[in-house]
């Protein structure tokens, strides 16, 4: 009985780093590859989170939709949804230097969430939708979780192997040039504010994957099933501390700083109740520190990026 | 009567939460001119502010007012602190390096206002203010307070920055860094005095948020927008820029109810934002783009 439900949390923590793994690479296209600058993340999350379970659930007279549809589709929707969201943000504010960007995904972030709680035509409001159907979720419990693991490692192997191609094609070599200066990238005959909008809304695309993943695997989305700072910070800090600009950093990162949080809440949890609540709050701000000693210390990340230039115009082992 | 009620309801709030926004887009714009990076924690740093004088009020049992300007020291001292140990080592990083630490910090300066004061919604004194009749016009003490405060630090700071040597050497490192190094300007004091205004501008803003409504440890997150939108709609880099900026968003947050639902009263900040960036990003004062 007790193995069974440590396997059972090792499931349920693997399909969440699953799907923090897919937000980290988002961000990674946006950051890692083009320097911009995404506080957004939990936004576009939540589009995906919602579209994806208003194009999947069984009919609703109370709001727009349940359009019943294969959960493919609403994934596909999911992804088109959170990348249109992108788009008008991206085009007004990627003229500008990142910082901009920063404010604005803040703001839009901000208004995704007043749009949530108080449109109940289209998100049910406080009571959020609930019954999404679950891919594989009418098998028995445990079969189920692992099968919806196996699809979220498909989606995350695939999703992977695309970035990574892209990395590695001219496409990445022009983002990362773009990133690293901008002038010369400019000087080249590159559309630079074309790209990084390709960029920021390729990213949006994978954080809107994200969301309909976790909504699927939740069974029901609510304007509080996550809190918007903290999974945005989460995913920031695990691209970061993993690596930014390397895909596998990225998955890595989830990883490492999805176990960190998870196993401290379980410390925190068996405190008596009047520490519990601080507990939460000293467990976030330890997040942030983190954030600054990697910044501080390691800002290339536990796998840092690699610089393909290097390796073709050197002998390998040359360099150290 | 129409006009009255106008004025009453939406045109004096609006100035009074103008104000606010404005105290702490000075901080920002200045942040955003001088140093050259958006402070994405100057909201829960305005949020500190506004609890130091709670505890000030609470501790000493003294009137709020008596507590600004402890508070105002305090969060000023904690701005350059936060400086020295966190953004300090950043500076030769490109900028956006710091806007990312800067979110962290507003994590971190959030989760302590959460564990020393807790969640809970406090306010500095208890009961209704009701508020007084001037020809018709309808204003209660605190938002006369709110309103001379600005003007007040905001023409002491204009003062500072046009008449005195260090203001001076302020306003060349925003307006050209490399040659106000070159003619010897001390970049460590021009940066130290630029948190010591933001910090204590900030304070200044958490304070009469908080006098005017209530604390809650989210409170400057969600002023965060308004503020930057202040800063961008008056000019990067013009404190009397951020100054008009902030009661336009102010007001214009205020009169949107009458148009829109209220309860996207806080996506009007985000609009103008984004009309700022779209048609003029220099703002309305002709402040800088980054």
């Amino acid at each position: 009985m007790e193995l069974l439900g440590l396997v059972n949390y090792a499931l349920f923590m693997a399909i969440f780093i699953c799907i923090y793994a897919l937000l980290a690479l988002g961000l990674n296209i946006q950051w890692g590859f083009a320097g911009l600058f995404n506080a957004g993340i939990a936004g576009f999350f939540a589009v995906g989170a919602y579209t994806s379970a208003i194009l999947t659930t069984a009919m609703d007279p109370d709001r727009i939709g349940g359009f019943d549809l294969h959960f493919i589709v609403g994934w596909i929707g999911a992804m088109l949804a959170a990348a249109l969201v992108a788009w008008p943000i991206g085009k007004i504010c990627l003229r500008f230097r990142s910082d901009y960007l920063a404010i604005a995904s803040i703001g839009i972030a901000e208004i995704i969430r007043l749009v949530i709680k108080s449109e109940p035509a289209l998100t049910n409001g406080a009571r959020g939708i609930a019954s999404i159907p679950r891919p594989a979720g009418d098998i028995g419990y445990m079969e189920s979780q692992i099968a919806y693991l196996a699809i979220v490692l498909v989606v995350l192997i695939a999703a992977y192997i695309l970035v990574e191609r892209q990395f590695n094609a001219p496409w990445g070599r022009m983002m990362r040039a773009i990133r690293d200066n901008e002038g010369a990238a400019k000087a080249m005959g590159k559309d630079v504010e074309f790209r990084r909008l390709e960029a920021f809304i390729f990213g949006a695309a994978l954080m809107g994957l994200g969301g309909a993943l976790f909504a699927h695997f939740n069974r029901s989305i609510t304007p509080e099933a996550i809190d918007p700072m903290v999974a945005t910070f989460l995913v920031w800090i695990m691209l970061i501390l993993g690596g930014s600009g390397n895909n596998r950093g990225a998955i890595l990162g989830a990883a490492v700083v999805w176990i960190i949080w998870s196993v401290s809440e379980i410390a925190t949890d068996r405190l008596p109740h009047e520490y519990a609540v601080q507990a939460k709050y000293i467990r976030l701000f330890l997040i942030g520190l983190m954030l600054q000693l990697v910044l501080r210390f390691r800002p290339e990340g536990l796998l840092p990026e690699p610089l393909r230039g290097d390796l073709r115009s050197t002998k390998p082992g040359a360099d150290r | 009567m129409e006009l009255f009620e106008l004025l009453n309801f939406y045109v004096i709030p609006g100035i009074v939460l103008g104000s606010i926004y404005a105290l702490g887009a000075v901080g920002i714009t200045l942040i955003f001119a001088i140093l050259r990076y958006a402070h994405l924690a100057h909201g829960d740093l305005a949020t500190l502010g506004a609890f130091i004088a709670l505890a000030v009020v609470t501790g000493l049992g003294v009137s709020p007012l008596v507590a600004l300007p402890v508070a105002i020291l305090a969060t000023a001292a904690v701005a350059v602190g936060i400086d020295k140990v966190f953004y300090e080592h950043l500076r030769e990083r490109p900028k956006i390096v710091t806007v990312m630490a800067s979110l962290g910090i507003a994590l971190m300066v959030r989760s302590v206002i959460q564990v020393v004061w807790g969640v809970d919604t406090e306010t500095y004194s208890r009961g209704i203010v009701r508020p007084e009749d001037y020809f018709g016009l309808r204003i209660r003490d605190r938002e006369i307070y709110t309103v001379v405060a600005l003007i007040v630090l905001v023409g002491g700071l204009q003062l500072f920055l046009t008449r005195s040597k260090w203001g001076k050497a302020m306003r060349a490192m925003s307006d050209n860094p490399n040659l106000a190094l070159l003619s010897g300007i001390d970049n460590k004091k021009v940066v130290m005095l630029t948190w010591v205004i933001a910090g204590g501008l900030c304070a200044a803003s958490g304070f009469f948020l908080g006098l005017n409504t209530e604390l809650k440890s989210m409170m400057g997150w969600y002023m965060l927008l308004p503020m930057f939108a202040a800063a961008i709609l008056g000019g990067v880099g013009r404190v009397e820029g951020a100054v008009l900026g902030g009661l336009i968003v102010g007001i214009a947050e205020e009169l949107s109810v009458l148009v829109i639902p209220s309860e996207y009263k806080a996506a009007m900040a985000f609009v103008i934002l984004l009309f700022m960036l779209l048609v003029r990003p220099t703002g309305l004062l002709k402040g800088k783009v980054l």
